[in-house]
């Protein structure tokens, strides 16, 4: 066993009575007070999680935005000065190597990627971005402010945040430390991610804490608001195996580079936005209250095996199980009556809209 | 009356042949907020390590293995509307079932409070 990784706000989980996990090597808080509180903070107003896990990278160089889009399947030519843009790497199968956000800060791009895929992710760079420099940044926090209060708590310090809108980022003081700021996130709500020098971190965490609408939260509940608000989890319900298009994702790929390619596996991702796939990501709602995990078998009405749940759970703002998975796209329609092999029982079940909750974001 | 517990972290208590079985404070607090309790029927028999039912949290799902051989006489149907009592009370009103014992034999290899509480130190 390896010795963990700690975030530059290890010491405040600690303080906060987290209860603390390996993800991906490193030392995370999973929850604290409990993940329901956590979700409900999120939902209703402010929760404030450490992603310093995460990859930050700053790629600099000449026609950066060009040389990503031989990676990408996304428009990052195009892609304004102080914008961000949800992005993921493809393989020659069509596979997702790993999703990613690429904003574009003006004098480089700024790239935040997967904890679990960071080392991955900058060798791929760094062989395939022809005189790039790709720097990996170590000696920043990031911290996510989510939620409808996310505003509020980070106005209080920062008046440039409110010209924000989602999916922008720029550069600010937030209470003396120089900051930069991306509204955006993974909970389906409205708020910002922050990335901080180290030295500042826990004075601004604290500073973020002290508000009464803020709490922190843990991976737990991010876990429960990702899923509730449809978004994917790379390992889970995206991977080498599965093209953007299975899973739902065209909407990601711009009009251009569908049409045009010249991404990898682009041939393959263009014949199946044209003729489809046999395979869909859809959300799943169990008709019980027994949650369905990840791994659960899906079968139709008849027993045969029509595909597996890749993420599920407790949705606590549903206030029932709720789940994603990978059906045949002929049983792939909203209110598809289907059953869930849970225990090696069968469990009714039925295909459903995503998100199972509005998003709430600031466009 | 007498309260035994197992490794599996379960109390059992005993009046006569028939035991109330239930999850630890500990393992309540482990397992996070419950979601859904999945129980075995009234009738039931089982056998020492068999899984008798699933608890389900926010986090994960975890099992129950019997503590030791018998026949479930009574489920406690009200966890099935508010599991949440498995944190609120898990060592009072949020039993799991009333068990009749097949070996009485089988509790002198389960712990007694002083043996649980240095198990889970």
């Amino acid at each position: 066993m390896s010795i963990l990784k700690r975030t530059p706000l290890h010491d405040l989980h600690q303080e906060l009575g987290a209860k603390l996990v390996d993800f991906a090597g490193w030392d995370m808080p999973v929850q604290y007070a409990g993940i329901m509180a956590e979700h409900k903070a999120c939902r209703e107003a402010c929760a404030l999680f450490d992603v310093s896990h995460m990859g930050q990278v700053e790629l600099r160089g000449e026609n950066v935005a060009e040389k990503l889009e031989a990676l990408a399947p996304q428009a990052l030519t195009t892609l304004p000065e102080g914008k961000a843009r949800y992005a993921f790497f493809t393989n020659d199968q069509g596979g997702v190597l790993d999703d990613l956000i690429i904003s574009n800060a003006g004098d480089h791009v700024f790239v935040v990627v997967n904890a679990s895929m960071r080392d991955q992710d900058l060798a791929h760079m760094r062989a395939h971005l022809d005189g790039v420099e790709v720097a990996e940044i170590t000696d920043h926090a990031l911290i996510a402010l989510q939620g409808p209060k996310a505003g509020d708590v980070l106005g209080g310090h920062c008046s440039k945040a409110a010209t924000l809108r989602f999916m922008e980022t720029t550069m600010a003081d937030i209470a003396g430390h120089w900051c930069r700021i991306s509204r955006l996130g993974y909970t389906g709500e409205d708020g910002f991610e922050i990335a901080v020098p180290e030295g500042g971190a826990e004075a601004l965490a604290r500073l973020f804490l002290d508000h009464p609408d803020c709490a922190p939260a843990g991976l737990g509940a991010r876990d429960s608001l990702r899923m509730e608000a449809g978004l994917c989890l790379y390992g889970s319900d995206l991977d080498q195996t599965t093209t953007p298009i299975e899973a739902d994702l065209v909407w990601a790929i711009q009009k251009r580079r569908r049409e045009d390619g010249g991404f990898p596996g682009d041939k393959i991702i263009m014949e199946q936005i044209t003729n489809g796939t046999s395979r869909k990501l859809v959300g799943i709602r169990p008709d019980g209250r027994a949650p369905a995990r990840g791994g659960t078998e899906i079968l139709d009405m008849d027993g045969h095996a029509i595909g597996i749940i890749t993420s599920g759970g407790f949705g606590p703002t549903v206030g029932a199980p709720v789940a994603m998975g990978y059906v045949s796209s002929n049983v792939a329609k909203v209110g598809t009556p289907v059953q869930l092999r849970i225990r090696g029982k069968e469990h009714a079940a039925k295909v459903a809209e995503m998100p199972f909750v509005p998003q709430n974001y600031k466009r | 009356m007498s309260t035994y517990y197992s490794e599996e972290h379960e109390w059992l208590t005993i009046e006569g042949d028939i035991a109330t079985l239930g999850i630890t404070a500990h393992a309540a607090e482990q397992l996070g907020e419950v979601v859904f309790v999945e129980q075995k029927d009234e009738g039931d028999t089982f056998a020492k390590t068999d899984e008798i039912g699933v608890i389900e949290s926010v986090k994960a799902a975890s099992e129950i293995y019997a503590p030791v051989d018998g026949e479930i006489v009574e489920v406690n149907g009200a966890l099935e509307g508010n599991p949440a009592a498995l944190n609120d009370d898990p060592e009072g009103e949020a039993w799991i079932y009333k068990i009749k014992i097949a070996d009485a034999a089988q509790l002198e290899e389960l712990m007694d409070l002083d043996g649980y509480k240095k198990l889970i130190g």
